[in-house]
């Protein structure tokens, strides 16, 4: 497994072929279409994220001492910028996912599109995955 | 561009030149022709009120009714002036029965605060609709929850029409006031207000009228609706944020206590008592948005100089084609189909998020609104999450329901994959 300062670094080169936000906003779009439902027994009223204009799902568990996500979202929007989160926090240590700081997501021209309206829920849903990192760690502890 | 309407009495309205009077419009969004249709959200402002503002900060900022100076009376007489002028906008009777508020969610909270507060009690109904806007429940809530009394809707059909016969039963002698939206911003409904209104004064039962998506569309008087309290926002009428107005009957306003206690709102003040300013200034304590306020005066002005029949006409055909064109798109259902409509349209599309339409039109330069729209009964009782909703005012045109349209298309082939 890719650590996540490498991964962060993959998405940015990624998105640097692309000059506008409309291309941007296409591939994350793409990237939703092809993120992995989550089956419907997780999509339970505790795994849902609040603080989002659509519903976002988030399902955590552990293998092996490293944490994996699963995510829904009736936003295909959401579920790209999911994917874009699973592929640098899922299969990860829960130190290293509580310490990421997830410098791509300015470096891409994300956080000023998303982060500034209530619409988004960006910041809520790393918020969640970080916090069942913190979770994981102290159950470790 | 001049647009002449065939099917109206009405005169060719120009769309060309109002545009050019608002700045904010010739810009450009991420290389394209910005595209502004979320005017239910916020109008535009004309250069005529931003240079308002601006003299005023520039030429006479002093604070108004205190000073004895010459920048004090300027400001003062300037801030008066306004109050005039709204009296004359919606057809007062008098000045004394306009309160400058925050915007059209402080004055219906006022009247919550004061009027419900004094006047509800235990098994105490508050009629609304279905189709009330966030600010139109919730103060309405929070008094009743305090008095033990009850918010009851109106319900509406599937288009989005309430339903006049169920007011009727509604309308029992529990009922305290009638408190409705005239124009609903999420579906666009024009509600039958003087009706209602008719109707509940044959029981003696006052009525609160909603007007904050009207008062840019349509001349609207209070007199002739015979209604006890209207209320409206400064910043959905071309003017700033900051500045709405309360109307209340003088008899109803003056046997109100005041809302917020401290500087203008009284007549004296001792630890052994004090008392209270006449009508208006009872309700508003402290400083109020003295520029925003003369601003307001600036935008009633340049809509009194439009031919407002014709801006209304040009609002209502825009909406009639984009209706018919957003209609005839597969997988789309329009949302808000009464007869009586103002120029909002509302839709989903089948299979896709509107959120995600929202932000694909954001790409191409074009501003709608997303989501339940701060009306969640509405979206509840239409069985969906929410909608896109693009909404129009006389600066826009037909060129632009064509990028919006073309837009709408492009996104549902992408979102749908």
């Amino acid at each position: 497994m890719k650590d996540i300062a490498t991964l962060e670094k993959e998405i940015i080169d990624d998105f640097s072929l692309f000059d506008e936000w409309t291309e941007k906003y296409q591939y994350i779009i793409e990237l939703g279409q092809k993120l992995k439902p989550l089956e419907d027994k997780y999509k339970t009223d505790d795994r849902k994220i609040k603080g989002c204009q659509s519903s976002v799902w988030l399902h955590a568990y552990t293998k092996d001492g490293l944490i994996y996500f699963d995510a829904d979202s009736d936003s295909t929007f959401v579920k790209g910028e999911i994917a874009l989160l699973i592929n640098v926090l899922s299969g990860q240590k829960a130190d290293d996912i509580v310490a990421a700081e997830l410098g791509f997501i300015d470096a891409i021209g994300l956080r000023q599109h998303v982060a500034v309206t209530r619409a988004n829920g960006l910041a809520a849903m790393i918020k969640q995955m970080k916090l069942y990192a913190l979770g994981f760690q102290s159950q470790a502890v | 561009m001049r647009i002449e309407n065939p099917e109206t009495t009405v005169g060719p309205f120009d769309v060309a030149k109002v545009r050019s009077d608002f700045p904010v419009l010739a810009q450009h969004v991420y290389g394209k022709p910005l595209v502004y249709l979320d005017n239910a959200a916020t109008s535009q402002k004309p250069k005529v009120v931003i240079d308002t503002l601006s003299e005023y900060y520039s030429t006479y900022n002093a604070n108004i009714h205190r000073g004895v100076h010459y920048l004090s009376q300027k400001a003062s007489q300037a801030f008066d002036d306004v109050r005039l002028k709204v009296k004359i906008f919606i057809g007062a009777e008098s000045e004394q029965e306009i309160i400058f508020t925050r915007g059209t969610t402080e004055a219906i909270n006022l009247v919550a605060a004061t009027w419900g507060r004094t006047n509800l009690s235990k098994g105490d109904v508050v009629l609304v609709t279905t189709m009330e806007h966030h600010s139109n429940i919730v103060p309405w809530q929070l008094v009743c929850a305090e008095r033990g009394a009850e918010v009851v809707p109106i319900p509406m059909d599937d288009r989005g029409v309430l339903d006049i016969n169920a007011f009727e039963v509604l309308l029992t002698d529990r009922v305290k006031l009638v408190s409705v939206v005239h124009t609903s911003n999420s579906l666009g409904t024009i509600n039958p207000v003087k009706h209602i209104i008719e109707k509940a004064h044959l029981k003696n039962i006052p009525v609160l009228v909603d007007a904050a998506q009207t008062v840019v569309h349509q001349q609207i008087n209070v007199c002739e609706w015979d209604c006890d309290f209207l209320v409206f926002s400064g910043h959905k009428m071309l003017a700033p944020t900051g500045v709405g107005v309360l109307y209340g009957k003088s008899a109803l306003l003056n046997n109100m206590p005041p809302y917020q206690g401290g500087g203008d709102m009284i007549s004296s003040v001792s630890f052994s008592g004090t008392t209270y300013n006449e009508l208006p200034y009872k309700f508003e304590a402290g400083t109020p948005s003295i520029a925003d306020v003369i601003a307001l005066g600036s935008a009633i002005d340049y809509l009194n100089a439009m031919d407002r029949t014709a801006a209304a006409a040009w609002e209502l055909e825009l909406m009639r084609i984009s209706s018919a064109k957003l209609a005839a798109i597969e997988h789309i259902r329009l949302i808000g189909t009464a007869p009586e409509k103002s120029s909002v349209v509302s839709f989903i599309v089948d299979g896709v998020n509107a959120m995600d339409l929202g932000m694909f039109l954001d790409t191409l330069g074009i501003a709608v609104r997303t989501g339940h729209h701060c009306t969640e009964p509405v979206m509840q009782r239409l069985g969906i999450p929410g909608t896109v909703r693009a909404s129009f005012m006389f600066y826009n045109t037909e060129e632009e329901v064509d990028r919006l349209i073309d837009g709408v298309k492009k996104g549902i082939q992408l979102l749908r994959g």
